[in-house]
């Protein structure tokens, strides 16, 4: 977090500074990880199925073979990032013996702990988490995180959600920031959130770490609405290998990030996708145990 | 403060990576910031940063966008810093892996020299804290480049004429302006 030694931004969260305005893309294997590179992502996730894979097959989903990792990051000079199951401490040091350059504690895989998440200010490797609202994201980073990003629905090419977490985020910071300490006070204890988390964030304005968005995107339209409504880089899971031409579909969604409020950019990179987005789900076809964005506590 | 900078507007090339990170900075100083994207905001600047980031997006971004001839034709002709994946760009020579970049400094830069995230650490150059992030390791120093400071025995800021480099992000630092940003204004100005 931007919590200071000295006075300068921690070391974990000047990573998340330098993937600013990027996409991070969700790959299974190292020649995936190479498309991802060449078309422009600052960063690749490995994991073991992409979200829509792991609806379809269900059973456990767990942190990737580390054969996979780290062909991932033999493939590419790129930060490598890799999935651990919420709670599980164990896979997030192996992650971290194997070198990986960002650890996502994620609700896409099945969790290990219905409790606890880990205490992710043991680790020298940062950590991104998932969000649904301001409480969530001040637990998360209270607990360590030095990078957040909204949860949407993974594995949905269904936006909803992601829109409704990052529009949930920045209404309870606005609120926050016109809240004297008292209020403040109250608010924490409604929120679930760290009273000293949410001083910063009434401070700053915004979370003290980076918001990035993930869940559900499927089309550079998706990617620039998420960054004008103020993520800073997004995240692409399912939308990218899940497309017609992963090639064409990856550029586009790096063109369209990287002038989000240009729409004739952003129309070009629609126009230059090489086929159509993933098929995607209507969010309410979803059984209740479906929904990822409900794992995390 | 210095009322004479209040003329000068410095560019962040804002196609990715640490951007909005130099805007204190850079106004501490009393000089305009900008983020520049396109060929049109080129023209309206006095210098450019070009910030970390990721060094092959930056590069894929700009080849997209059919931006290296014109960033040619600037960076000839007004003065240029360039920040970990940005030294990455001006360095005449880029291995691990070998890419693209527009050699302004005869300088070989290796990339993520020192390894991944968790080799990255802080460091303190002339009393200032700063850090390195994944950052590249300068290998060799041309004819002509000054190494202004070295860390671990390697340089990490260097410059010739109207070209500045460093390996390490001193816009990570909250006490504005840092001397790396006083360091390139001063060179604006000469």
């Amino acid at each position: 977090m931007s919590e200071k030694s000295g006075s300068v931004i921690d070391i974990r969260t000047g990573l998340a500074e330098m993937l600013k305005g990027g996409v991070i893309m969700d790959v299974v294997t190292a020649e995936q990880a190479k498309v991802a590179e060449d078309a422009g992502a600052v960063a690749v996730m490995a994991l073991e199925r992409v979200p829509s894979d792991i609806r379809k097959a269900g059973g456990v989903a767990r942190m990737s073979p580390p054969e996979i990792i780290q062909e991932v990051m033999g493939a590419v000079s790129i930060p490598v990032m890799a999935k651990c199951r919420i709670g599980h401490f164990a896979e997030a040091q192996l992650l971290q013996q194997m070198g990986v350059d960002y650890i996502d504690e994620s609700e896409v895989l099945t969790p290990a702990d219905e409790e606890y998440h880990i205490n992710k200010r043991d680790f020298k490797v940062p950590f991104v988490c998932g969000a649904k609202n301001l409480g969530e994201a001040c637990r998360r980073i209270g607990e360590g995180a030095a990078l957040m990003r909204t949860k949407g629905e993974p594995g949905t090419g269904n936006i909803v959600e992601a829109v409704r977490h990052m529009r949930q985020i920045n209404s309870d910071i606005k609120k926050v920031t016109n809240m004297d300490e008292a209020e403040l006070m109250s608010f924490a204890r409604d929120l679930g959130a760290p009273y000293e988390i949410l001083m910063m964030v009434r401070e700053l304005g915004k979370l003290p770490v980076p918001n990035f968005a993930a869940g559900g995107v499927a089309t550079p339209a998706d990617a620039a609405l998420l960054m004008q409504m103020g993520a800073e880089t997004v995240f692409v899971g399912s939308g990218i290998f899940k497309s017609d031409n992963p090639e064409k579909f990856a550029k586009a969604i790096v063109k369209a990030t990287a002038h989000y409020n240009d729409p004739e950019i952003v129309l070009q990179a629609s126009k230059e996708l090489g086929g159509v987005a993933m098929r995607g789900t209507e969010i309410s076809e979803l059984d209740e145990p479906m929904k990822m964005a409900n794992r995390g506590w | 403060m210095s009322k004479e900078y209040s003329n000068i507007v410095i560019g962040v090339l804002a196609l990715q990576g640490a951007v909005e990170l130099h805007r204190p900075h850079i106004e501490a100083l009393g000089c305009g910031f900008r983020t520049v994207k396109t060929p049109r905001d080129f023209d309206s600047v006095d210098a450019f940063i070009l910030p970390g980031g990721e060094s092959t997006t930056i590069l894929k971004l700009i080849a997209n966008f059919g931006l290296w001839n014109t960033l040619v034709d600037q960076f000839a002709k007004k003065p240029v810093w360039g920040i970990c994946a940005g030294s990455i760009l001006m360095a005449e020579k880029v291995t691990n892996p070998e890419q693209k970049s527009f050699a302004l400094l005869p300088i070989d830069v290796q990339r993520n020299g020192y390894g991944t995230q968790k080799e990255s650490h802080h460091a303190d150059i002339n009393g200032y804290k700063v850090s390195l992030i994944r950052a590249p390791i300068i290998t060799k120093v041309g004819e002509g480049v000054e190494t202004l400071e070295s860390h671990e025995g390697d340089p990490v800021w260097v410059q010739k004429g109207k070209y500045m480099a460093s390996t390490f992000h001193p816009e990570v630092n909250q006490d504005f302006p840092s001397p790396m940003h006083r360091a390139f204004i001063d060179l604006v100005m000469s």
